[in-house]
C-alpha cells in the first residue's frame, strides 16, 4: 500500500513518519511537497506534526490554504484516506475535514511526555486490530491540544463512534488526572462520518521502534494496514 | 558633502563604543589614518570581548585540542567535528546567551537556541539534539520566577518549532545568579564527512549572497552589550536583544542541507554576534582573501538603514554565502524551493581588504586580518589575585558540623530541594522525542542518548557544571565538571570522545574574578589530559555580575559548563539507571569518603557557605570510569548511576522512582552517617545486578583493583538504611518529582 506524507515548510514529524511506514512496516511511501497539487496516486494521506507555516497565527490556520491541502480535501471528499497526527490533526480540522477543534492546552504550556489511551471504537480502520482493553503508551508534544467540540457535535460523535482514541491512566481509566491538556471527555483522537479521516494528537510514530524501548504506536499503523489487507 | 558617519572619529567616540584608549590608537596605526564612525564601529565590536577573546584567549590555548576522534580543531570551523565512523563526523558546540536573557529571557533564550543550532548547521551538519544549562536565582523570588518562565519558554517555543529534541541538561539555583542568569545552550548534529561546509572565502571575483532573513535593526550591538557588566540602566539596551524566528531557522536548516549535496558553496557562516561585519572578515581573514560588499543590496527591514547599522545588526536566521561562480543559479533555486531571500551583495577580491559600499559610495575600509582573533585584534595578559575566601574555604572542618537529629526527615527535605528534586517543569516543555532518535525517553539514562539509526551506534551527550564546586574550588571544581560529565558518559555506556565549554565568568578586569577563570582552565587542561577529551571549541561569557548603584560588583559563581559527547559503540550495550527488580543487589564502585564539603546538603540545609571543593581524586575517578564501563559493557550490572548532587541517598531515589522499588543498604560505619548519605564526594557510582550474576561481577570487579562494596538489595518500596525505615519510595517520588513545580507554581501572582 502507499502512503504520501505531506512535507509542509515546518513540518518536523515528516521524516519519523517515514521512517516508521518505510524502513519498519515496509511500505511504499511518497513525500508530497506542499506546493503541489499532486498526491501521486498515494491509497493514504498523512499530515505529519509540526509548525506547517510557523503557526504564529494559529496551528494549522494557514496551512489548510496550501495548494496540496486542496488536493488533499478533494481526495477525502472522494472517500479516500488521510490521517494527521498533532499539527496534521489541527490542520484537517482547520480544513474542516474533521470535527471540532484545538485550543490551547489548560495550563497554556507545551507539554511533551508519555501518556496513556484507549481505543474508544473498533469500528475503524485505524483501530479495529487494537485490543479495547489494552492501554497504550504513545507520547504527546503539543500546546494546542485541547479537543474541543460543541454539545451538538459531540453527542453526534459518541452516537456514531466517530471517538477513536481517549486519554486514561496507566490501569485504563479515564479521569481528568489522565487528561493532559483539558481535552473534552478525554479525547485524543476523533474520525470523520465518513471515517475515512482520522486525526489524533499523541504520536504513535514516536512509539514504533524497538530500540526506541516502545512499540504501543506500532499497533495503530498495524490496524491501518491489516484493514487494507483485508479489504 | 561629508555625512556624519564618514567624518573622522574622536578618541571620546571609541571610548563611547566600548574601546580603549590604546585600542583607538592601535586602530589609526593600522589604517594610517583616523577611522571613520562606521569603521570605528566595525572594529568596536570585532574587538569586543565577545567576539575577539582578548582577554581569554592567552588561556585558551592552553586546553588539549588534539585527539584520535578530532575532525577539526577548535576554532577551525563554526564548531568541532568528531568522527564517530560509517563516514559520519559529529558536529558539536555550546554557547552562552546570558545577557540578552537576563534583561528579554523569552527572546533572549531563544536566540540562544537558534544561533547555535545555526553554528551546527552552517556546517552541512543536520542537528540531531539539544542540551541546555541554566543558572537562575533563588527560585522562590517573583523575579526569578519570571526569568526562569521566560527563558524555558523561549527554549521550548524555538526548539520545538525547529523540531530538535532536547536530550538533556541542567538547572540550578543560587543567590549569586539574581540578576544575571545563565543561558548556555548545546547543539549535537551530525553529518557527511564528504559533505562539510567550510567557513572560509576564496576564489578572487566569486559572489558572496547573504541568504535568510532579511536584516532589521535588531540587536545592533548586541556583541558589545555582551561584554558589559549588567546594570540598572541595561534595560535601556533592550534593542540590544534579537528577535528570533523558528520557522525562518528551520527553512534555512532545509536549505543550507540542500546545498551542502551541491557542489555550487565555497564556504558559508552564520551570522550570529556581530552579523555582516564578522562573518565577512573571518571568513576573508580565513582565506587571506578581501571582499567587496554592497550593503544597499542586502534586503532590510525597514528603509533608510544606516551602513553601520546594516553591518552590525544581529537580525536573526541569516547567513552569508560564498559561491562558486557560474553555479549562482543552483543556490538561488534552491533558496527559491524554501521561499527565502538569496540575494547578491558583492564578491570575493584579492588582498585581504573588506570594501563596504553604500549606492556605489565607499563608506568603510578595513584590512579583515586585523579584525579578528589570531590576527590583528588585541590580546590582553590579565593580572589575576587568589581571593582572600579560599584559604578560608580549606579551613573547613567537618567537626564543626553536628549531625542531624532526624536522619529521615533531613532526608527528605534534601530531595525536595530546588537543586535536587526532578526538573520535570522545565524539560517537559521541551519536545525531547521529535526525531525518534532519543533512547532515554523508555530508557532513563547518565546522559542522553541519540541514536545514529541504521547504523546500531548512539551518541551519548551532557552538560555539567556544579558551580558552586567552581567557586569553592575552581580548579578542583572544574576538574570535576569534566570528570563528571565523563562519568555520565560512561554510566550511559558511552567512551568519552570530546568536550565543548561554555566559560561563564566575572569581569575580566578584576584580578580575583579572573583567577577564578585561570583556576578553571588549569583545572579543565588536567582533567581533559586525564580522561582523553580535548576542547573542541565553545565560548566565553564574561561580565556576568551584577553591578548595583553604591554596592561592589557581584559575580556569578564562576561556571564552567562542560558539554561532552561519547561513543555509544553498541547501543545493546548502552545503560540505564533505574531499578529493574526487587531482589537486585546494589553495589557501590568507589569507596565511602568523610566528606559533606559543598554539598547541597552542607549548603542549604546546615547553611554552611564556606568549604573546598567535594573530594577528589582524578586517578581514581579514571580508575573507577574504566571499572564501571566494563561492567556496564560486559552485562555484568542492569543499573548504573553516579552519586551526584545530593549524595548517595538522593542517587538510590532517582534510580528507585521509575518502577517504584525501594532500597535495603547498610551504611559504611568508617564514615558519617551523614557523609555516607548526603556527602558528595566524586568517583563513586552505583550499579545494581541480578544476584544470579554476583560472582561474576565480583571476580571481574576485583580484577580492576577499584574499590567496591556491596550496599544491600531493592525492595518493594521500602527505604530502609541500617534497619532503619526511612519511608516508601512513592512519597519521596512525590516529593522529588513535584517540589519544584509546587514551588514555582505558588503565590503566582495573576
Amino acid at each position: 500500500m502507499k502512503f504520501g506524507v505531506i512535507v509542509f515548510p515546518g513540518s518536523n514529524c515528516d521524516h519519523d513518519l517515514i521512517y516508521v511506514l518505510s524502513e519498519i512496516l515496509g511500505n511504499d511511501v511518497v513525500e508530497l511537497w506542499h506546493k503541489d497539487k499532486d498526491l501521486k496516486g498515494v491509497d493514504f494521506v498523512m499530515v505529519p506534526g509540526g509548525f506547517s507555516y510557523g503557526d504564529y497565527l494559529r496551528s494549522g490556520a494557514i496551512a489548510r490554504f496550501s495548494p496540496v491541502m486542496e488536493s488533499v480535501i478533494d481526495h477525502c471528499n472522494q472517500g479516500g484516506y488521510a490521517m494527521g497526527i498533532c499539527n496534521g490533526f489541527q490542520i484537517l480540522c482547520e480544513a474542516g475535514l474533521l470535527p471540532g477543534t484545538l485550543l490551547h492546552n489548560t495550563q497554556h504550556k507545551f507539554i511533551c511526555k508519555n501518556l496513556y489511551l484507549k481505543p474508544a471504537t473498533r469500528s475503524t480502520i485505524v483501530t479495529s486490530s487494537l485490543d479495547s482493553d489494552r492501554v497504550l503508551k504513545i507520547p504527546v508534544a503539543h500546546g494546542e491540544g485541547r479537543y474541543y467540540a460543541p454539545d451538538d457535535i459531540l453527542r453526534q460523535l459518541n452516537e456514531n463512534q466517530q471517538v477513536i482514541f481517549r486519554y486514561c491512566d496507566q490501569e485504563g481509566h479515564f479521569n481528568s488526572k489522565a487528561n493532559p491538556n483539558g481535552s473534552l471527555e478525554n479525547i485524543a483522537g476523533v474520525t470523520n462520518a465518513g471515517k475515512n479521516v482520522f486525526g489524533m494528537m499523541p504520536h504513535p510514530e514516536r512509539a514504533a521502534d524497538k530500540l526506541l524501548g516502545n512499540e504501543d504506536g506500532k499497533l495503530i499503523f498495524k490496524s491501518i494496514l491489516n484493514s487494507f489487507v483485508g479489504a | 558633502m561629508e555625512t556624519a558617519e564618514q567624518q573622522g572619529t574622536t578618541v571620546q567616540q571609541a571610548k563611547d563604543l566600548g574601546l580603549l584608549e590604546s585600542e583607538f590608537e592601535k586602530i589609526k596605526e593600522i589604517l594610517g589614518r583616523t577611522p571613520n564612525f562606521t569603521e570605528l564601529s566595525i572594529f568596536s565590536i570585532m574587538w569586543s570581548e565577545h567576539c575577539s577573546y582578548k582577554n581569554s584567549i592567552k588561556w585558551l590555548k592552553t586546553l588539549p585540542k588534539k585527539g584520535d576522534h578530532l575532525l577539526v580543531e577548535a576554532g577551525e570551523e563554526n564548531a568541532g567535528l568528531v568522527d564517530i565512523g560509517n563516514g559520519l563526523a559529529c558536529a558539536f558546540k555550546i554557547e552562552s546567551h546570558n545577557h540578552p536573557s537576563a534583561i528579554e529571557p523569552y527572546q533572549g533564550a531563544a536566540t540562544g537556541v537558534g544561533g547555535i543550532n545555526r553554528d551546527i548547521f552552517t556546517m552541512g551538519a543536520r542537528p540531531i539534539a539539544q542540551l541546555n544549562s541554566l543558572r537562575f536565582g533563588p527560585i522562590q523570588n517573583e523575579h526569578t520566577k519570571w526569568l526562569l518562565r521566560g527563558v524555558v519558554k523561549g527554549i521550548g517555543d524555538y526548539g520545538n518549532a525547529f523540531g530538535i529534541p532536547v536530550l538533556g541538561g541542567e538547572v540550578f539555583f543560587d543567590e549569586s545568579y539574581s540578576t544575571n542568569p545563565l543561558v548556555n545552550a548545546m547543539s549535537v548534529g551530525i553529518v557527511d564527512v564528504n559533505k562539510t561546509i567550510s567557513a572560509t572565502s576564496s576564489g578572487v571575483g566569486n559572489p558572496v549572497y547573504i541568504v535568510g532573513s532579511s536584516t532589521g535593526k535588531d540587536g545592533i550591538n548586541g556583541a558589545s552589550f555582551a561584554s558589559k557588566d549588567i546594570t540598572d540602566e541595561s534595560a535601556d539596551d533592550l534593542p540590544s536583544v534579537q528577535v528570533g524566528d523558528p520557522f525562518q531557522e528551520k527553512l534555512l536548516l532545509e536549505a543550507t542541507l540542500e546545498l551542502a549535496e551541491t557542489d555550487a558553496v565555497v564556504g558559508m557562516q552564520d551570522m550570529g554576534a556581530a552579523g555582516i561585519t564578522c562573518s565577512t572578515s573571518e571568513m576573508s581573514a580565513d582565506g587571506g582573501f578581501g571582499m567587496k560588499i554592497h550593503l544597499d543590496k542586502v534586503p532590510t527591514r525597514q528603509e533608510g538603514m544606516l551602513p553601520f547599522e546594516i553591518l552590525l545588526s544581529e537580525s536573526q536566521e541569516r547567513m552569508l554565502v560564498v559561491v562558486h561562480k557560474g553555479k549562482e543559479q543552483i543556490v538561488e533555486d534552491i533558496f527559491e524551493k524554501w521561499d527565502l531571500n538569496a540575494v547578491e551583495i558583492g564578491e570575493v577580491t584579492d588582498g585581504g581588504q573588506l570594501e563596504y559600499f553604500m549606492n556605489g559610495e565607499m563608506v568603510a575600509t578595513v584590512p579583515a586580518h586585523d579584525l579578528v582573533l589570531g590576527g590583528g585584534a588585541p590580546v590582553y595578559d590579565r593580572e589575576y589575585r587568589e581571593p582572600a575566601y579560599f584559604a578560608e574555604n580549606l579551613k573547613f572542618d567537618i567537626d564543626s558540623v553536628p549531625e542531624p537529629d532526624d536522619y529521615p526527615a533531613t532526608a527528605m527535605k534534601l530531595i525536595g530541594l530546588p537543586n535536587i528534586a526532578s526538573k520535570r517543569w522545565v524539560y517537559e516543555q521541551y519536545d525531547t522525542m521529535v526525531g525518534t532518535r532519543n533512547i532515554t525517553t523508555n530508557g532513563p539514562s547518565d546522559a542522553g542518548i541519540a541514536m545514529i539509526k541504521g547504523s546500531g551506534k548512539g551518541i551519548a551527550m551532557t552538560v555539567d557544571c556544579n558551580a558552586r564546586y567552581v567557586h569553592n574550588d575552581p580548579k578542583t571544581g572544574t576538574s570535576i565538571a569534566v570528570a563528571e560529565a565523563a562519568r555520565n558518559i560512561v554510566c550511559a555506556g558511552g567512551e568519552p570522545s570530546a568536550i565543548t565549554n561554555c566559560l561563564n565568568f566575572g569581569n575580566p578586569y578584576n584580578p580575583e574574578a579572573y583567577w577564578q577563570f585561570v583556576m578553571a582552565i588549569k583545572g579543565m587542561s588536567e582533567a581533559c589530559e586525564k580522561f582523553n577529551t580535548p576542547v573542541t571549541g565553545g565560548n566565553v561569557s564574561f561580565y556576568n555580575q551584577t553591578v548595583k548603584e553604591g554596592s561592589e560588583a557581584v559575580p556569578v559563581f564562576p561556571t564552567p559548563t562542560i558539554g561532552m559527547i561519547g561513543l555509544v559503540n553498541d547501543l545493546s550495550q548502552s545503560m540505564t539507571l533505574n531499578f529493574k527488580t526487587k531482589g537486585d543487589l546494589i553495589f557501590l564502585i568507589g569507596e565511602s569518603v568523610e566528606d559533606i564539603s559543598a554539598s547541597e546538603y552542607l549548603h542549604t540545609i546546615k547553611g554552611v557557605k564556606r568549604s573546598p571543593a567535594p573530594h577528589f581524586d582524578i586517578d581514581r575517578e579514571f580508575q573507577v570510569q574504566a571499572a564501571t564501563l566494563e561492567m556496564v559493557k560486559s552485562g555484568h550490572v542492569n543499573a548504573a548511576h553516579d552519586i551526584a548532587d545530593g549524595g548517595l541517598f538522593t542517587c538510590l531515589v532517582e534510580m528507585g522512582i521509575y518502577a517504584g522499588l525501594g532500597f535495603d543498604i547498610t551504611a559504611d560505619a568508617s564514615v558519617r552517617l551523614d557523609s555516607f548519605l548526603f556527602g558528595e564526594g566524586q568517583s563513586r557510582i552505583v550499579v545494581t545486578l541480578d544476584p544470579a550474576k554476583e560472582d561474576d561481577f565480583i571476580e571481574a570487579m576485583a580484577k580492576t583493583k577499584v574499590p567496591f562494596t556491596l550496599l544491600g538489595h531493592v525492595t518493594r518500596g521500602k527505604m530502609m538504611i541500617d534497619d532503619s525505615h526511612f519511608g516508601f519510595i512513592d512519597d519521596a517520588s512525590e516529593i522529588y518529582s513535584n517540589s519544584l513545580e509546587r514551588i514555582i507554581d505558588s503565590s503566582v501572582s495573576s
